[in-house]
This record gives C-alpha cells, structure tokens and sequence, in this order.
C-alpha cells in the first residue's frame, strides 16, 4: 500500500489574533490531483501558503511520511512548489531568465534537459523567451510561472488559482495542462474558484467554508452532489 | 587665479579620478540595497580599512585587520552555535568551524609570513582584499542575517550601528594617525598640458574592468540571476529555492571586495585616516541616489558627475565643495518623492 504524498492534520493558521484556518486535515497520494474549492476568503489560499511555509501555521505536515522542513527554500529542494494567485514573476527579466531560475537547486543538466521539455509543452514560451516577463498577457504569464515551477522537478505542485482573470478559452487551455501534467507523475493540489472545472480534472476535492473543511470525497461524486452544486457549481448552468 | 584650460583640463582629470571611485561605490550601494535593502553605511570603514591595510603593508608590517577578522570571525562563529542550540547538526558544526574560524585562522597566517617579504605591489593588493572580502560574510552574519525580515528603517539604524563600531575598531586597529599607500605603479606620461599618472590609468582601468565583471556575473551567471530575482522579488525568489542568506551573503561579500578595491585605488592619491572612508562612501552614496537607487548604469555616469562638480567646486568654492556635492541631492529627491505620490495613487 503507497503512503500518503501529503498529509495534513490539524492545521491551524492565524493573522495576529484573528485565526483564519481552524484545524484543516487533507491527505493526498502521490501523482493524484487534490483540489480545495469553496469562496473567496474561505482561506484556501491560505492553506496552501502554509504548505509551502511562507506563514507559519501549527499542526503536522507530513510530506512523504516525514515532517516537512521548515523554511521555504528547504520545501523547494525537497520537491514541493507554490504557484502564487499572483505568480510573482521577476517581470523584469527574461522569459528565458525565469525559467532557469526555476531550476536554481537543479544542476546544469538537468536545467538544460527540463528547459527543452518545457519549451516543447509551452511553445509560446519557447517564442517568447527573449521577452521580458512583464510584457506578456495574463494566459502567458500564468503559463511561465507554470513552467517556472516545473523546472525545479516537483513531486508536488501546489497551484492557487491557475484561472483567475483569464479569458475562458485560456482557462480551459490552462486546465488541460494541469490534468496532463499528472502523466509526468507530479501530485497537484489544485485551489480553484471555478469548482465545475476544477472538481473535472481531480481525482479527490474538499470542499472549504471560513477554514473550515465541510465536505470531502471523491471529486466526481461532489460535481453531482445538489446541495454544492447549488452554492458552489452554479446549478442553472 | 582664473579658470583656464590647462587648469579646467587637470579638474576633469581629478574629477574622472575620484568619480571612477565614486562609481564603484555607488554600484555596491545600489546592489547590497536591491538584493538585501540595507544602506550601506559601513562601506566606507571597508574602504579605509582596504587603504590603511595596504599602506601598512607597503611597511612590510602586519596590519591589524587580520586579527579583526579573526574577532569577527569568532564572534559570528558564537552566533551560530547559539542559534543552534536546541539542534546541533554534526556537518553544519564542521562547516562553521571552517568557515568562522578556519578561514580567518589561514588569512591571519598567511599574512603574517607574506607581511614582512619584500613582496610585489599586486600581491600586496591581492592580500588587502582577501582580508577585507571576507569581513562582509562575517558583518553580515552578525549584524544584518538575524534581521533579514526587517524594515529598512530597521536595517538603517543597524547600518548607523555596524558604521558606528567599524569606526571604532579602526580607530583602535589603525590608530589615529593617517596613512598613504605607495602608488602601484610609479610612472607617469603627458598628454599636451596634462601629466597623467599611472595611478590615475590604473583606477579607470580597474573600475571599467570591475564594471564588465559585474555585468558578467549578473547577465551570465545563475547567482548573479539570482540576485537580480531577490532584487525584483523576493517572495518569487524564495519559491523557486534562492535562500535568503546566501543572496544576502554575495551581496555583501562583493560590496566589501568593490569597497577594498576602491580603498586600494584611493589609498596612494590621498592620505586615509581610519574615519576617512564614511566621506568617500557617501559621494558614492549620492550617485547612488541620483540613480534612484536601482540603476547601475545610471549611478556610474552619477558618479562622474559627482566627481566633476566636487572637482570644480573645490576650485570655485573649496569652502562649500561638500555642501554642494551633498546638495546635489535635494532636486532629486524632491523628484523621486513626486514620482512616489504618483505611484501610490495606481
């Protein structure tokens, strides 16, 4: 039986005195996609800020049965990687500079050989790797700030909302190389606003309400669940 | 006596000279400011330190610099055990013996048995440096890397702080009394009117050379990059694995190696007491201002500048030479705190 890639228990995250999540559990297996839906200021964003350890939160995370490390550079190298809701590109640099920066605990080589694959993926990256970050459009910087993180090898990939303020065509685009990235074997943990969409794509979803996780299962059983599909799913469309 | 050619011709020779200087200074600042957001107030103790180092070498006697490196050295090797008193890991211990005590051990050796050799003017220079170079690592290990998550107010003041006691501790490893180096190279050539002096060569040489170095490392190599990153964003930088420290650490460690090449390049042209250095640093410090604190190429032709009007000023008002090289700063300022409304308004 394969462990857990990621197990959270008991979570708990606070802004000064205001807790904002309160005692969040999730497991997920390895090369699955894990998707946390719910509304804004549900504190999804939060929980996968906490995973990646850029706030402090209290509770055991176990990354492939062991304690994660503490700082944020230590998680990178261990193989997880945070695609921020605002992708916090280095705008002022190249395509081309971004995405070997991806790969910074990375030795040369295999710089070289994830560069050539992600160019083969995202070859509108690949046209535009002389350009600097700041001037492409919203589709195109949420996809180098994809393949910034693919550069540094992850097992785990947490993305915080790949589709916000993208055109629909882009967001399915998107979407497509989230769930065909699972064929490399990479575990997502996917926070989506678009629950339809994201709960399409997963293999489990938990559902969170003002952090706290309310409902959790497999994701094609929530997508037909009516009470979610009524506040969450849109039951019109 | 009025201004003529040959006297305007030996001004911009003086102020290209010292602007050189200027330049590389303002280029530390900006860097060890963009990567880290500290003010660099201490680069001009390195600066002295770098001269008053070479000068006493050129004695053939041991400088106290050494030693100070050592003091340093042990007190950032406390630091580290003290921050690592709840988990001891063996390897890091092994690492920070080295690094801490071992490294300055092996300098303060070394330049007790090259010291008193009647040694070339270029090793000599070569040995100011590696004195100097690594007391950045060890100033930043102690005073700046627990504050890493500081504001730059915060930073400012510490920076005030580290300047503060560098200045002592020159004061009680120099002493008092003020030092000139022996130039590298003693020659000189005319050019019409001017006699140029191999020194005053050798300091555009070193500065363009230091220049393209910079330029290199920041465009070509993967550290260099990752400066940049941290410069444009830190949280983006940390996501993909650039820790922190060791951005904070190169920073620190080239700004003290620029600082004691420009001590070095200062030294034989003017005599250099232990608190000279602050001075010299804040002309870079204005070209730093003057290129918004973000501009390398800007700051270097700022540098220039500010080595022209200080040149001239001191001809056409030698009284107020500071207060007009200083208040080079105001309309620029007042420029910056416009554009600033303005991007807060976005």
């Amino acid at each position: 039986m394969s462990r857990n890639l990621l197990e959270l228990t008991d979570i708990h995250v606070s802004y000064g005195r205001a807790e904002v999540l309160h005692g969040i559990s999730l497991a997920m297996r390895p090369g699955s996609i894990v998707t946390v839906i719910g509304a804004n200021g549900a504190g999804k964003t939060t929980l996968l800020n906490a995973v990646m350890g850029v706030i402090p939160s209290t509770g055991a995370i176990l990354y492939d049965g062991v304690p994660v490390p503490r700082s944020v550079e230590a998680r990178v190298a261990a193989g997880l990687c945070l695609v921020p809701e605002k992708r916090e590109l280095f705008s002022s640099m190249t395509v081309e500079d971004n995405i070997e920066l991806g790969g910074f605990l990375r030795s040369a080589s295999e710089r070289g050989e994830t560069r050539e694959e992600l160019y083969a993926r995202f070859p509108r990256l690949a046209e535009r790797r002389k350009q600097l970050a700041g001037t492409l459009s919203g589709g195109e910087r949420q996809m180098l700030a994809l393949a910034r993180a693919l550069m540094s090898r992850p097992r785990l990939l947490l993305l915080d909302e790949p589709s916000l303020g993208l055109a629909p065509k882009i967001v399915a685009d998107i979407l497509n190389i989230v769930s065909e990235l699972r064929k490399t074997g990479v575990a997502i943990l996917l926070v989506e606003q678009n629950a339809r969409a994201a709960l399409e794509i997963a293999d489990e979803g938990y559902l969170v309400e003002l952090g706290e996780v309310r409902r959790s299962g497999p994701a094609a059983e929530l997508a037909v669940d009516p009470a979610l599909m009524e506040s969450y799913l849109g039951a019109h469309s | 006596m009025h201004l003529d050619a040959t006297i305007a011709t030996f001004l911009i020779q003086d102020g290209l000279t010292n602007g050189a200087v200027y330049a590389l200074l303002g280029l530390a600042i900006v860097l060890v400011f963009s990567v880290t957001r500290v003010i660099f107030i201490p680069q001009g103790e390195f600066v002295a330190y770098g001269a008053l180092t070479l000068a006493t070498l050129d004695t053939g006697n041991v400088p106290g610099t050494p030693k100070l490196l050592l003091c340093f050295g042990v007190a950032a090797f406390l630091l580290d055990l003290w921050s690592w008193r709840r988990d001891l890991k063996v390897d890091a211990l092994v690492r920070n013996v080295a690094l801490n005590l071992g490294l300055p051990l092996l300098i303060y050796g070394a330049v007790l048995y090259l010291a008193p050799l009647q040694l070339p003017s270029v090793v000599r220079v070569l040995i100011t440096v590696s004195i100097i170079a690594p007391m950045g690592l060890y100033v930043y290990r102690i005073a700046y890397r627990p504050l890493a998550d500081a504001s730059v107010l915060v930073l400012l003041i510490t920076s005030v702080g580290v300047h503060l006691a560098m200045l002592g501790l020159g004061l009680i490893f120099f002493g008092p009394e003020g030092l000139r180096a022996a130039p590298l190279h003693d020659g000189s050539f005319s050019m019409g009117p001017l006699l140029v002096t191999a020194q005053s060569v050798l300091i555009y040489l070193m500065t363009i050379l230091i220049m393209i170095a910079l330029y290199f490392f920041f465009e070509k190599t993967l550290l260099g990059k990752a400066l940049r990153a941290t410069a444009v964003n830190r949280l983006g930088a940390r996501l993909v694995g650039v820790r922190t420290q060791l951005t904070g650490v190169t920073a620190f460690v080239l700004a003290a190696t620029i600082a004691a090449l420009s001590g070095v390049l200062m030294g034989p042209i003017t005599t250099i007491y232990y608190d000279t250095g602050f001075l010299i640093g804040l002309k870079g410090f204005v070209a730093a201002i003057l290129g918004g604190m973000g501009s390398f190429p800007v700051t270097a032709i700022a540098a220039i500048g500010v080595g022209m009007v200080e040149s001239f000023a001191s001809f056409f008002a030698s009284n107020y030479k500071e207060i007009i090289v200083f208040g080079l700063i105001v309309p620029v300022l007042i420029w910056l705190s416009i554009g600033a409304v303005h991007h807060e308004e976005e």
